[in-house]
C-alpha cells in the first residue's frame, strides 16, 4: 500500500493514485490535520505551569504532549479550552484565532 | 457433479463451494432456506467456517464486515425489508471495500405484505457502491456466487457484490444445477488474501475521519473501480467459460443479430422472453431479448453495442420508480442517448404477479402498433 513516509512520519498524501482504497492506512488519523475550524488557541504560559500534567490527562483529543513543561500540537488542537478551565493554576491562557 | 436445487440450495452450495470463512444471516421470507442449509452444512462439519447468529440484518451485514475486514471471505443472504435495513452497511462495505457476497432474493417491499417477486428492494441499493447481478436461472445463482468472489476480491475491484434472485420464481423452483467438482472449483478461487486487513502486529484505522481533502478521492476511486470492474467481469466470465464450459458477461444477448425488436430484460423475466422470442420468431416477427446481468458496474457498452441495429427497443421492468418509470428502462434510455431510436418502458410483474409468454408477446405487438412511451403497464386492472 502506497504509505508516504518522512522522517517525521507520514505526510500529506497529494492525490487520489497515492491514497490506498479506503481510509484504512496506518497513520491515516495524522494526515487528517484536524485544527482548521479552531477557533481559540489555548497558550501554556511557562512562568506558571507546575507541569502537574493535568492539561495532558484532561485533552481529549489528545493534542498535547506530557514533555516539560506539556506542549500543545497545534495541528490537532481543535480549541475546545477544556485545558484552559481544568489548569489548577491558571496557566494556560486564550487567543483568538486569526486575529 | 449434478444436483436437482431450488435457488437457494443453489445459493447456499454455491457460498460453501467459494469456500467462506463466515456466515452472519437472520432468516427472512423467501430467503430462510439460504442460511438454513448453510447453517447444516457448517454444523454438519462440511465446511470449516464460523456460522454468527445475529439479531438482524444490520447485524448480519455488520459482523460480515468485521470479519472481511480481518481476512475473512464472508456470505450473508436476505430480502426486502432485510436489505432495506442492511442499507447502511452495504454503503460501509462499498466504501471500506470489502468484497462480501450478500445474496438477495428480489421480494416486494411492504406494504402490502408480500413475500413475492418484486426488485425494487435491491434497486433501491443501485448508489451504495456495491456491485449488483441479477440471475435468470439457479445455475446462474451458483455461478456467480463463485465468480462475485473473484472478482470482487480482484485488487483493482474490492468491492462488494449483491447477487439477486427472484423470489420464489427461483428461491423455491427446483432446476438441474451443475455444482462441479470442488478441486476445480478451489483452482478457480484461491483463498482470499487481501493486502490491508485487520492485523495486530500492523494496526491501522478503518474508516476513520475523513476531511473534505480525501473524502472526494475516495469517492473517485471506487467509481475508477467500478470501471476497471467491467474488464475484469468479462475476464473472469470468459475464465469460467473456459473451466466450467459456461461463458458470462455483463450482459446476454439472444437472437439479438438481425432483431428489428429487441427486448432489454433482467432477472426471470430474461428466461420467459427467451421463449416469447422464440415462439414470436416462429411467426417471422424478427424479434431478440438483451438481458442486462450487472446494474452496477453498469453495461453501457455492450447495450450499445447491441440495441444500436434495433429499430424499436422495449425495456421490461419489475420494479417503478415511482413518480417517475421503471429503474431500468432509465437506465437503457440514458446509455441509448443520441441514437434516436424509439423506446418504451414496461412495467411487468410486480409483486409476483407472473410474467407470461403471452404477456411478452403483448408488449412486442404494442411495440408494433403504437408510438413510443417511457411508461406502458401490462395488466394493470383498471
Amino acid at each position: 500500500m502506497p504509505t508516504k513516509k518522512d522522517e517525521t512520519g507520514i505526510i500529506e498524501i497529494k492525490n487520489a493514485d497515492d491514497m490506498p482504497p479506503m481510509p484504512a492506512s496506518m497513520g491515516s488519523m495524522r494526515m487528517n490535520k484536524t485544527a482548521s475550524w479552531r477557533s481559540i488557541r489555548p497558550i501554556i504560559i511557562e512562568e506558571k505551569c507546575t507541569s502537574c500534567m493535568i492539561c495532558w490527562k484532561y485533552c481529549p483529543e489528545p493534542a498535547i504532549f506530557p514533555t516539560d513543561p506539556p506542549t500543545i500540537d497545534y495541528d490537532y488542537c481543535k480549541g475546545c479550552g477544556i485545558c484552559i478551565i481544568e489548569c489548577p493554576f491558571e496557566a494556560i491562557e486564550s487567543e483568538k484565532e486569526g486575529k | 457433479m449434478k444436483k436437482v436445487l431450488t435457488g437457494n440450495f443453489a445459493s447456499a452450495y454455491g457460498a460453501a463451494a467459494a469456500r467462506v470463512n463466515v456466515i452472519a444471516a437472520y432468516p427472512i421470507t423467501p430467503q430462510t432456506t439460504i442460511v438454513e442449509i448453510m447453517s447444516e452444512i457448517v454444523a454438519d462439519g462440511l465446511l470449516d467456517a464460523d456460522f454468527v447468529k445475529v439479531e438482524s440484518e444490520h447485524s448480519a451485514m455488520a459482523a460480515c464486515i468485521g470479519a472481511q475486514a480481518a481476512g475473512a471471505r464472508t456470505f450473508t443472504a436476505t430480502s426486502a425489508q432485510g436489505l432495506a435495513l442492511m442499507h447502511e452497511l452495504i454503503h460501509w462495505a462499498a466504501r471500506g471495500r470489502l468484497p462480501i457476497v450478500l445474496a438477495n432474493v428480489n421480494r416486494a417491499m411492504a406494504p402490502g405484505w408480500s413475500i413475492w417477486a418484486d426488485d425494487t428492494d435491491s434497486i433501491a441499493q443501485r448508489d451504495t457502491g456495491c456491485m449488483q447481478i441479477y440471475c435468470e436461472n439457479n445455475q446462474e445463482v451458483f455461478d456467480t456466487i463463485l465468480m462475485a468472489y473473484k472478482i470482487g476480491e480482484h485488487d483493482d475491484v474490492l468491492l462488494p457484490t449483491l447477487v439477486n434472485l427472484d423470489a420464489f420464481f427461483l428461491s423455491h423452483t427446483s432446476q438441474v444445477v451443475d455444482m462441479y467438482d470442488q478441486e476445480t472449483i478451489d483452482k478457480f478461487l484461491p483463498p482470499y488474501n487481501p493486502k490491508i486487513k485487520l492485523d495486530v502486529d500492523a494496526p491501522r484505522a478503518f474508516g476513520g475521519l475523513t476531511s473534505p481533502d480525501h473524502y472526494y478521492e475516495f469517492s473517485y476511486k471506487i467509481h475508477i473501480s467500478h470501471q476497471r470492474a467491467k474488464e475484469i467481469i468479462r475476464g473472469v466470465g470468459e475464465e469460467f467459460g473456459k473451466v466450467f464450459g459456461r461463458k458470462y458477461g455483463l450482459t446476454e444477448a439472444y437472437r439479438c443479430d438481425d432483431a428489428e425488436f429487441i427486448l432489454v430484460d433482467y432477472g426471470t423475466i430474461a428466461g420467459t422472453a427467451k421463449d416469447a422470442v422464440d415462439r414470436m420468431r416462429e411467426k417471422g416477427i424478427l424479434v431478440g431479448a438483451l438481458k442486462i446481468r450487472y446494474l452496477r458496474p453498469f453495461p453501457f457498452e455492450e447495450i450499445n453495442e447491441v440495441l444500436k441495429g434495433a429499430k424499436k427497443i422495449g425495456v421490461i421492468d419489475r420494479a417503478i420508480s415511482f413518480g417517475h418509470e421503471g429503474p431500468f428502462f432509465s437506465e437503457v434510455k440514458a446509455a441509448m442517448y443520441g441514437r434516436h431510436i424509439p423506446l418504451y418502458g414496461f412495467i411487468a410483474g410486480l409483486g409476483g404477479r407472473d410474467v407470461s409468454i403471452g404477456d411478452i408477446e403483448s408488449i412486442v405487438s404494442t411495440m408494433q402498433k403504437s408510438e413510443p412511451r417511457n411508461l406502458i403497464w401490462i395488466g394493470v386492472k383498471k
